[in-house]
């Protein structure tokens, strides 16, 4: 998986940002794409391309149980978000919905990886190689069911 | 093992679990209300578009719905949604369906308790992040969203991650100023909202013991406010008694080994706590209500599955009585059956003669939602469990999350009052 870093210097990035409460009355998927991240980036559905990745600090996705979240950045072209640590319910609604991977790095690949940085993700090595600074992180690995469910395509497709 | 280990042990069939391991528990209850019904609907529509068979139900007997996010019918929407709650559980023919205005109503969290739809040992999930309220039975409770729910009503089942468990001690009694409300409030001040994430709250010691069940569903409510996965409390003789007179005695306790670990234990002193306020804009920015006293109020909230059960009303009585109220005060109990009993117990007669609106149960306000949302600067304080930007109202209104005692003395003097310093 390759693509572009648009990164978020904050912790908390709640999903009442990623896609704020008024669109909650919306089903069309593509729809919620237009609004994704406006709380905090009214740019973003303009700059994010298909492949993208977020980079963020702290609990990324706190707040409601909402699966609109990772929806409206999943058909924005969001494949992975990658940050130091995620909320539960946001975490479980990405891989068990298959909507984007959520991917945890130490501190210091967070500081370190900049806005445009080319990322490249290979999971089966639990890798995160930066093309443009030419360095490598480790990817904190899925536990093993979690990888699992990610293979088969979501929770639905996965069988026990 | 400790009483969640325990519980997921048992639920996904293995001898031990430990913090970190991934399961597949085994799920005895799961319910869904008016906002989240409709999302898992909306998953259901999805997977028939794949193929997906979908015409039954694990288990239709294990599920319960709910109306109470925007219920008495806000708008258009909301009636529309809850016409299609409707005819969802009539298609898969779920019995346990509370129809607001039909018999027993209210909010799901307190109609959990209210109605022993869980019980101890049991794994409950919900479509809600307050599912958490019914760890205080000794189940373990946890919210979901709609895919993982969705795939509960056709399996039957869900992957958990153990978590870690902190255990929160409470030695001694609370003085009879001070309420579950206090501690909660303290804790998610001294650990952060994000202190307990993913992992679970267990609550236990002296102080616990002697609490009533309803106080200890405060805690574990707000569990979910520090990013809890879960909160628990192990269940004792008052959480027997408290079944039994709802008719349910058949079940399985589990309680932790004598041995059992836990990651973190952080001691209270009961008589430490005192009358606590969380400010604007997050439930951890707690301080003493006394601190507070020149803070100018428009309005009083006394409702929601935290702050609106039969103890909250009596705390809010004991202040009201013979005297009234210089803001506008509502209060809204959390299910039909708790406002029933307090027009029993003379607490309904209290409240009107105080001047206070007396509403019915609904999530309504505290989530923002209607039946009494704030304006642009208005200043409220509530018994309910989130004070984020916007969240009862107009972006910039301002919202003090306190106990119900603290929200009555508040609504007599019309300022921030510790029960204390009221005349």
């Amino acid at each position: 998986m390759k693509g572009s870093a648009i990164k978020y210097e904050r912790d908390n990035i709640d999903t009442d940002v990623i896609l704020p409460g008024p669109y909650l009355k919306i089903h069309d998927y593509d729809e919620l794409a237009k609004h994704a991240m406006e709380g905090i980036d009214k740019d973003f559905h303009k700059k994010v391309k298909p492949g993208d990745f977020i980079v963020a600090g702290r609990n990324f996705g706190c707040g409601s149980s909402r699966e609109h979240a990772p929806i409206a950045l999943s058909y924005s072209g969001i494949k992975a978000v990658v940050a130091i640590s995620f909320a539960r319910i946001f975490y479980r609604n990405a891989v068990d919905g298959a909507f984007l991977l959520p991917i945890e790095v130490e501190e210091d690949a967070y500081k370190d990886i900049s806005e445009g940085d080319q990322l490249e993700i290979e999971t089966s090595k639990n890798e995160i190689r930066n093309l443009t600074k030419n360095k490598t992180y480790k990817m904190k690995p899925f536990p093993e069911l979690i990888g699992k469910i990610i293979s088969a395509g979501g929770l639905f497709n996965y069988k026990p | 093992m400790n009483i969640t280990e325990k519980i997921l042990a048992r639920a996904s069939g293995k001898n031990k679990v430990s913090p970190d391991d991934v399961v597949f528990a085994n799920v005895d209850k799961v319910m869904i209300h008016d906002v989240s019904g409709p999302g898992v609907i909306a998953v259901f529509e999805k997977l028939k578009k794949t193929g997906m068979k979908i015409e039954k139900l694990w288990d239709p007997k294990k599920v319960w719905v709910a109306e109470d996010h925007f219920v008495p019918a806000a708008d258009k929407i909301s009636a529309q949604n809850v016409v299609l709650l409707t005819q969802f559980t009539k298609d898969y023919g779920i019995s346990k369906h509370f129809k607001y205005g039909m018999g027993q109503y209210g909010i799901c969290h307190t109609l959990s308790h209210e109605e022993a739809m869980v019980l101890p040992g049991e794994v409950y999930v919900g479509g809600d992040s307050h599912t958490n309220t019914t760890g205080a039975l000794g189940a373990f409770a946890a919210g979901l969203g709609h895919t993982d729910v969705a795939y509960v009503l056709l399996n039957g089942k869900i992957w958990f991650k153990v978590p870690e468990t902190l255990y929160f001690k409470l030695n001694g009694t609370l003085p009879d100023y001070a309420m579950a409300k206090d501690l909660i409030l303290k804790i998610i001040g001294d650990i952060g909202t994000d202190g307990a994430a993913y992992k679970t709250m267990q609550f236990g010691g002296t102080g616990i013991s002697e609490m009533s069940v309803e106080e200890r569903l405060t805690l574990t409510n707000m569990t979910t406010e520090a990013g809890a996965k879960s909160g628990i409390i192990e269940p004792d003789q008052k959480i027997r008694d408290y079944l039994a007179q709802r008719g349910a005695s058949n079940y399985d306790e589990i309680h932790g080994d004598a041995d059992a670990q836990y990651a973190k234990v952080y001691e209270y002193e009961a008589s430490e706590l005192e009358p606590t306020v969380a400010k604007p804009f997050s439930p951890e920015n707690v301080t003493a209500a006394r601190e507070l006293s020149s803070i100018p109020l428009d309005k009083a909230y006394i409702g929601s599955c935290t702050g609106a059960k039969l103890d909250d009303l009596r705390a809010v009585a004991k202040i009201l009585k013979g005297r009234t109220v210089k803001i506008r005060t509502e209060i809204l109990p959390a299910a039909i059956s708790i406002f029933r009993k307090a027009m029993d117990e003379g607490l309904v007669k209290i409240f009107m003669d105080a001047g206070v609106m007396v509403g019915p149960p609904t999530c309504g306000a505290c989530c923002g939602a209607h039946m009494g949302v704030l304006a642009k600067d208005e200043v409220c304080i509530s018994t309910t469990n989130r004070n984020f930007p916007g969240r009862m109202g107009h972006v910039e209104s301002q919202t003090y999350l306190a106990s119900p005692l603290v929200a009555a003395a508040s609504a007599v003097t019309g300022k921030i009052t510790d029960p204390r310093d009221l005349k």
